[in-house]
C-alpha cells in the first residue's frame, strides 16, 4: 500500500480531556468539541470586527456606529451609497472567497494528507492562471471573459491532475508530485505568455496573476454565493467521511464507507469551491494552504475542520484585503500581495512558535 | 566498517554503473558540440570540432566563440550546478519534492534581483549576479532555520512547509515590487523565464569559483549522507555529524542554486527530476547518485536548450520553458509508476 502516514505536525492536545457536547435528534447525531465551537465564535466575532472597520475605512471614513446604523438600513443617503455600492460588495466577495478557499483547502489537504496537497501547490491556480492569460493576452477578451477562462482553465487542469494521479486509486504523495508536475508546465506556459505580450497587457495580467478584489461589484456577489449555498453542505457532511478516511482506506471500509467514492466527490466539491474562488477574485495564493492550517491548530482537532477553515479563510482575506486598501494608500496593491505576505509570515511564524515549544 | 551500505558483492554491478556513467558523459559530449553547431546559422559539426581545436577568425568562428560556446559552457555548468543542488537537497531533506523552487532559493533570489533592478536600475546580468547569490543565501538560511528551530532535527515536511511559507511571503514582495514599478517588471518577466541566450562568458567566469565550490562540498558529502540515511542515531554512530552535514549541504545548495539563477533565471524542473533518475538507474547509494545527478542534469539542461532553438527557428524558446515541458511529464511518469516514498 502507499499510503504515506500523516506527515502533518499535530499539535498537541491539552492535559484535560476534550469536553464533547453531544446533540441527537431522531437519526442526526453530531457532536462538537466545546473548543471547536469557541473557535468558530472567536473567529465569526474576528470576521465582524474586520468588515465594521472596512466598511468604515477609506478615502470617506464613516465611524463605526454609522456603519452598523446603515446596516441596519438606518444610516444616511451618502453613507449608504459608499457602503452598498462600493464596499460592501468587495468586503462580502473577500469574505466569500476567503470561505471557499478555506474549504477547499481543507478538503484537499485532508484528501493528500499533507499540507502541502492544498490547490495553490497542485496546480489548479495555475492552471487557472494559464486560462485567464490565454483570454487576456491571446484573444484580448473582457473580464467575464477572463473569469470563464480561468474557470475552465483550473477545472482542466485539476481534472487532468485528477486523472493522472490515478493507478488503482488516488494515493496523497502522487496526487502532489503530479499536481507540481503540471503546475511547472502552466507555470512555464504563463511565462512564456508573459514574455509574448506587450508591456501593457503583460502588466495587465499581472494584476489579475496576483488576485485581486478591486471593482468587486453584486455581480461579482451573487455567482459565489449560490456555488457556496450548494457546495458547503456536501463539504460538511463529507468531513466527517474524511476523518474516517485519513484512519486509512481499510478502517475506513471497516466503518462502510466508499473511499474511492468519497475521494472523487471531495475533488469535485473541492475543485468547484477553489474554481468559483478563482474566478471571482483570481488566483489569490496561500489562503487555502494556510486557513486549514491555522484552523487546525486553533481548534487542536486533527483531520478536515471544515467550519473553523472556512471562517479562518474568512478572517484572512479579509484582513489582507484590508491591509492591502490601507497600507500604501492611495496606491491599491492587489490582495494577493498581502495575503502572500501576511500569510507565508503568519504561517512562518505560527511553525516556528510551535516547533520551539516541543523544545520543553 | 564502511559508511556506505552494504558493499555489492557483485562486481559487476560497480561496472555496470561506472559503464553507464561514461556513456552518459559521451552523450552529453555529443549534445555540447550539437549544441554549438545548431542554431539561427547552422554550423557542420566538422567545423565545429576544427574552430575548437584551431580557432580562426572565418564568420563561424566568431559565432562559435563569442556566443554558441559561453551558452554551451553556461549550460554545462549550470547543469552540473542544478543536478548537483537537487540530489543534495532531496537527500538532506528526505524529500523527493525538494528543489531550489520549494525550498524558497529561487524566491529569494528573485526578490534581490526584482529589488536590484528596481531601486539601483541595473539591467546587466552579471550586475544582478551578487543580488541573486545574496538572496538565495537569506532564503535558504532562512528555511533551515526556521525549519530546524527546536531540538528536533529539521524534518522533510518542515523544511517544505517553511520553504513555503518563505516562499509565500517573497513571491508576495516581488508581485508588489513589479506591480508598481513597470520598468522592474519588464525586465523581470524576461529574467523570470531562464535563459541561457546572450549571457556573456564573464558571467560564467565570475560565477565558476562559486560552481566549483560547491560541486566540490556536494560530492564530499556523499558518505555522510549515506550514513545520515540509516537515521541519525546510525548516521552519528558511523562518524557522520548530523548538524554538520546539513549546515554543509545548505551551504552548497546556495552556493550552486544561487550561483545559476543568477547567472540564467529560475530553471525549474532540472533539480528536482534528474535525481529521481539518477536513483532509478543506481539505486540510493549517494555516491553514485550525486556524480549521476551531475552528468545528467546538464544533458537534460542542453538537450532542452537544442530543442528550444530548433522547434522555433528563427526564434527560440527559452530554456527554461523546454525544461519544464520535457522534465515535468518524465517526472509524472516516474510519480505514477513508482511509489515514490518519503526517502
Amino acid at each position: 500500500m502507499t499510503t504515506t502516514p500523516p506527515t502533518s505536525t499535530h499539535p498537541r492536545t491539552t492535559g484535560r480531556p476534550a469536553r464533547i457536547l453531544l446533540a441527537r435528534s431522531g437519526r442526526v447525531s453530531v457532536a462538537f468539541r466545546s473548543r471547536s465551537l469557541w473557535v468558530c465564535a472567536g473567529l465569526l466575532v474576528t470576521t465582524l470586527v474586520i468588515a465594521v472597520l472596512s466598511l468604515g475605512t477609506g478615502d470617506f471614513v464613516i465611524s463605526p456606529s454609522n456603519v452598523l446604523r446603515t446596516l441596519f438600513g438606518d444610516g444616511a443617503t451618502k453613507d449608504t451609497f459608499i457602503i452598498h455600492t462600493l464596499r460592501l460588495p468587495r468586503l462580502l466577495t473577500a469574505v466569500l472567497v476567503g470561505i471557499a478557499l478555506g474549504i477547499g483547502g481543507t478538503l484537499f489537504q485532508s484528501l493528500s494528507r499533507n499540507p502541502l496537497g492544498s490547490p495553490d501547490i497542485i496546480g489548479f491556480n495555475t492552471g487557472a492562471a494559464t486560462g485567464a492569460l490565454f483570454v487576456i493576452l491571446v484573444f484580448h477578451g473582457t473580464a467575464n471573459q477572463t473569469a470563464v477562462g480561468s474557470l475552465i482553465g483550473g477545472v482542466a487542469t485539476a481534472l487532468l491532475v485528477y486523472v493522472l494521479a490515478i493507478t488503482r486509486g488516488v494515493h496523497g504523495y502522487r496526487l502532489i508530485l503530479v499536481g507540481i508536475g503540471v503546475a511547472a508546465i502552466l507555470t512555464s506556459v504563463n511565462a512564456y505568455l508573459m514574455t509574448r505580450a506587450g508591456l501593457r497587457d503583460a502588466q495587465g495580467a499581472m494584476v489579475w496573476l496576483t488576485g485581486s478584489l478591486n471593482g468587486r461589484s453584486w455581480e461579482h456577489v451573487r455567482p459565489i454565493t449560490l456555488a457556496l449555498v450548494l457546495l458547503v453542505p456536501v463539504a460538511l457532511w463529507l468531513g466527517r467521511d474524511l476523518r474516517f478516511l485519513e484512519l486509512g482506506d481499510d478502517t475506513a471500509g471497516a466503518l462502510g464507507l466508499k473511499a474511492e467514492r468519497t475521494r472523487l466527490l471531495a475533488v469535485l466539491v473541492g475543485v468547484g469551491l477553489t474554481a468559483l474562488a478563482t474566478a471571482s477574485a483570481g488566483p489569490i495564493g496561500f489562503i487555502a494552504l494556510s486557513a486549514p492550517q491555522v484552523a487546525r491548530r486553533l481548534t487542536g482537532v486533527p483531520g478536515p475542520n471544515v467550519v473553523p477553515s472556512a471562517l479562518t479563510g474568512a478572517v484572512l482575506l479579509a484582513a489582507a484585503d484590508l491591509a492591502a486598501q490601507r497600507i500604501f494608500a492611495p496606491t491599491q496593491l492587489p490582495v494577493g500581495v498581502m495575503t502572500g505576505a501576511i500569510g507565508g509570515v503568519y504561517l512562518a511564524w505560527l511553525l516556528s512558535r510551535e516547533w520551539r515549544k516541543r523544545r520543553g | 566498517m564502511s559508511t556506505a551500505p552494504p558493499a555489492d558483492p557483485d562486481r559487476r554491478h560497480n561496472t555496470r554503473r561506472v559503464g553507464l556513467l561514461v556513456l552518459a558523459a559521451v552523450v552529453l559530449l555529443v549534445l555540447m558540440l550539437i549544441s554549438i553547431a545548431v542554431g539561427s546559422k547552422s554550423i557542420s559539426l566538422g567545423t565545429v570540432i576544427t574552430e575548437i581545436l584551431h580557432p580562426t577568425d572565418s564568420e563561424d568562428g566568431i559565432i562559435i566563440r563569442s556566443s554558441r560556446l559561453p551558452r554551451t559552457l553556461l549550460g554545462l555548468a549550470v547543469g552540473i550546478a542544478l543536478g548537483a543542488a537537487g540530489a543534495l537537497m532531496q537527500s538532506l531533506t528526505r524529500n523527493p519534492l525538494a528543489d531550489p523552487g520549494i525550498l524558497g532559493v529561487n524566491a529569494g533570489a528573485s526578490v534581490a534581483v526584482v529589488g536590484s533592478i528596481s531601486l539601483f536600475g541595473l539591467t546587466d546580468p552579471s550586475a544582478y549576479v551578487w543580488f541573486a547569490l545574496f538572496g538565495a543565501a537569506v532564503a535558504s538560511v532562512l528555511v533551515y532555520v526556521l525549519g530546524s528551530g527546536g531540538r528536533a532535527a529539521a524534518t522533510p515536511v518542515r523544511l517544505a512547509l517553511a520553504g513555503a511559507a518563505i516562499s509565500a511571503a517573497l513571491g508576495a514582495v516581488v508581485s508588489g515590487i513589479v506591480l508598481l514599478d513597470r520598468a522592474a517588471f519588464d525586465q523581470f518577466r524576461f529574467w523570470s523565464v531562464g535563459s541561457l541566450a546572450g549571457r556573456p562568458l564573464e558571467v560564467l567566469t565570475e560565477l565558476l569559483p562559486f560552481l566549483a565550490a560547491g560541486s566540490v562540498i556536494a560530492v564530499a558529502l556523499a558518505r555522510p549522507l549515506n550514513a545520515l540515511a540509516l537515521g541519525e542515531d546510525a548516521g552519528r554512530a558511523l562518524g557522520a555529524s548530523p548538524t554538520r552535514t546539513r549546515v554543509l549541504g545548505v551551504l552548497a545548495v546556495t552556493l550552486l542554486c544561487g550561483a545559476s539563477v543568477a547567472a540564467v533565471g529560475p530553471i525549474g524542473f532540472v533539480g528536482l527530476t534528474v535525481p529521481h533518475i539518477a536513483r532509478g538507474i543506481t539505486g540510493p547509494d549517494q555516491r553514485w547518485v550525486i556524480p549521476y545527478s551531475m552528468v545528467l542534469a546538464p544533458v537534460l539542461l542542453l538537450a532542452s536548450d537544442i530543442l528550444g532553438r530548433i522547434i522555433a527557428r528563427p526564434h527560440e524558446i527559452e530554456v527554461g520553458i523546454v525544461t519544464a515541458l520535457v522534465g515535468a511529464p518524465v517526472f509524472i511518469l516516474i510519480a505514477r509508476r513508482n511509489r515514490m516514498a518519503a526517502l
